[in-house]
């Protein structure tokens, strides 16, 4: 089995990249590839100048040293604490315990997690658990971070939060992050650069802003539309009028009722307009085919003080 | 109810067994302990793979486990004698436990250090671990609770093994059980032994599990 075929991606020092991919596109070995943890049994890896196959075992260990690594599941040693954790890779570089230390204190301030330097991983949350991963990966003061889907155990709320470390982290140390997921959402919020992966090869590649807004590759579309599910044709008797008398124009009302029923609602008619910044006007919506969603669409008007009105025999 | 000659006999005993436990299980460590990282870390897509020595070594281990105690303790007799100059007392009797207990320790040592997850050596490794270092400073302290268990599970075996051994002239309270109760038909002395090995085995075991979980750091106290 051929697991990844005709890579060809240079990623610039200083930038954040996104691979992306489906599960089982080969994502996942590619970032091992890097650190050669999986050894490509063809073609070169090469970093800084250094070509990975070129070295034997210790001269690898040593390149590994520069380049940090988080996972998924944070891969934290649980039988040692938070400190000892973050010394870790600076013991296997050898540095001394108390150096250490004081470099787990600084790392720890940098992730936000100065008072957990005691705590055991299961006595953290997984948010905390991932900070001091990435505290471990930067000890040693890598010049690449690795992260592999270090987002994907992560609630939103967490996983927000854990990007915009990594970001920081890029601007202030000017390290290089490749990050490998299967959320768009990871790419768009911190990449500048972003490399698609499917079946293995590389598809498409390219600046953020350019492969979103004109995705070539199937496999491209797929991940940039990926809520592609074509509209349902709407068949309901069901319409309402609502009527704008003054309101804030700002307030995106009906965007807004999309997003909180998550329901489709078909506008047919809309007469509205903007007058120093308060919304005057009506709108016709017919509302979707089941009952309990369309209540809940005029309940969530009448809650933002809307005048919703039912109209019966708009539609045949 | 006993005489005072079988009271000290039985303090003897205690001692001996004590004695033939613990160098036992120090001894069976010593060999075992490697085997067991062997036996890990040589597999298919390990650390360090090695598949045929992998191969021997658990047809080795297989075989050492299969053989029952007792019988392995005549078959190494011209072994026991070469080693401790006789083949029969307490010092004589470490030889064939400690044979005995090597492969079976192995096997524990070697699924402790299985359960470790992958994913935190995978971790060491993207650090720049070398192998000596993943095996010294991740599997073993990360699997140091499973260890604790078995080595408790072990010291539990090597005392029952030690026992049987009385059968041949081990020596130990295996030894008086057999001697007096079986022999001379004294049950009370037998019944005395027995209560004593267990009480030493349930002492063993609670200690054992006490420092198992006092160490685990995985779980929130």
């Amino acid at each position: 089995m051929t697991a990844l075929n005709g890579i060809n991606l240079d990623i610039n020092e200083g930038d954040i990249c996104g691979i992306i991919g489906m599960s089982g596109a080969g994502k996942s070995t590619l970032v091992r590839c890097i650190n050669y943890l999986e050894k490509p049994t063809n073609g070169s890896v090469i970093i800084e100048n250094k070509n990975l196959s070129s070295l034997n075992d210790k001269e690898l260990r040593k390149v590994r040293q520069n380049i940090g690594m988080i996972f998924q599941q944070f891969n934290l040693l649980l039988q040692r604490n938070v400190e000892d954790n973050i010394c870790f890779p600076l013991e296997i570089s050898g540095m001394n315990k108390n150096e250490c230390g004081k470099r787990a204190e600084e790392l720890l301030k940098l992730v936000g997690l100065a008072d957990k330097r005691k705590s055991y991983p299961s006595q953290l949350s997984g948010g905390q658990k991932q900070r001091v991963a990435i505290a471990r990966a930067l000890s040693t003061n890598p010049k690449i971070l690795l992260c592999d889907e270090a987002t994907s155990a992560l609630d939103p709320t967490t996983t927000r939060s854990i990007l915009s470390l990594l970001k920081e982290i890029n601007k202030k140390l000017g390290i290089t992050i490749v990050i490998i997921t299967h959320e768009m959402s990871v790419v768009e919020e911190i990449c500048d650069y972003v490399a698609i992966v499917d079946n293995g090869s590389l598809v498409e590649h390219g600046a953020v802003e350019e492969v979103f807004s004109h995705p070539k590759t199937d496999a491209a579309k797929k991940l940039v539309y990926h809520n592609n599910s074509s509209v349902a044709e709407m068949n309901s008797k069901r319409c309402i009028r609502i009527v704008f008398d003054g309101k804030s124009s700002y307030e995106p009302v009906i965007a807004n009722m999309v997003l909180e029923c998550k329901a489709q609602v078909n506008i047919l008619f809309a007469d509205t307009r903007d007058i120093n910044g308060k919304a005057f006007g009506q709108m016709v919506l017919q509302l979707p085919e089941d009952n309990l969603l369309a209540d809940k669409i005029i309940y969530y008007l009448k809650d933002k003080k809307v005048v919703v009105e039912e109209l019966l025999d708009y539609v045949k | 109810m006993l005489s005072e000659k079988i009271v000290s006999e039985i303090l003897v005993g205690i001692g001996g067994t004590l004695y033939m436990t613990a160098f036992s299980t120090l001894f069976a460590y010593l060999f075992a302990l490697p085997l067991g990282i062997l036996l890990v870390v040589t597999k298919k897509d390990n650390l360090y793979p090695m598949v045929t020595l992998n191969r021997i070594l658990d047809v080795i281990v297989n075989i050492g486990r299969s053989i029952p105690f007792i019988i392995l303790v005549v078959l190494v007799i011209p072994v026991t004698k070469a080693i401790a100059g006789k083949s029969y007392g307490t010092t004589a009797t470490i030889v064939p436990l400690v044979i005995a207990a090597v492969p079976f320790i192995a096997r524990l040592i070697e699924s402790s250090l299985q359960e470790v997850n992958h994913g935190v050596i995978e971790a060491a490794q993207s650090m720049g671990a070398s192998i000596w270092t993943i095996i010294l400073r991740v599997m073993i302290p990360e699997a140091k609770t499973s260890l604790i268990v078995g080595a408790t599970i072990a010291v539990s075996t090597i005392i029952s093994y030690s026992a049987m051994a009385g059968a041949v002239g081990g020596g130990g309270l295996g030894d008086i059980a057999i001697r007096y109760g079986y022999h001379r038909y004294q049950t009370e002395v037998m019944i005395v032994t027995v209560v004593l090995l267990v009480v030493l085995v349930q002492f063993l075991q609670v200690l054992g599990m006490k420092i198992a979980s006092k160490t685990d750091k995985r779980v929130i106290r």
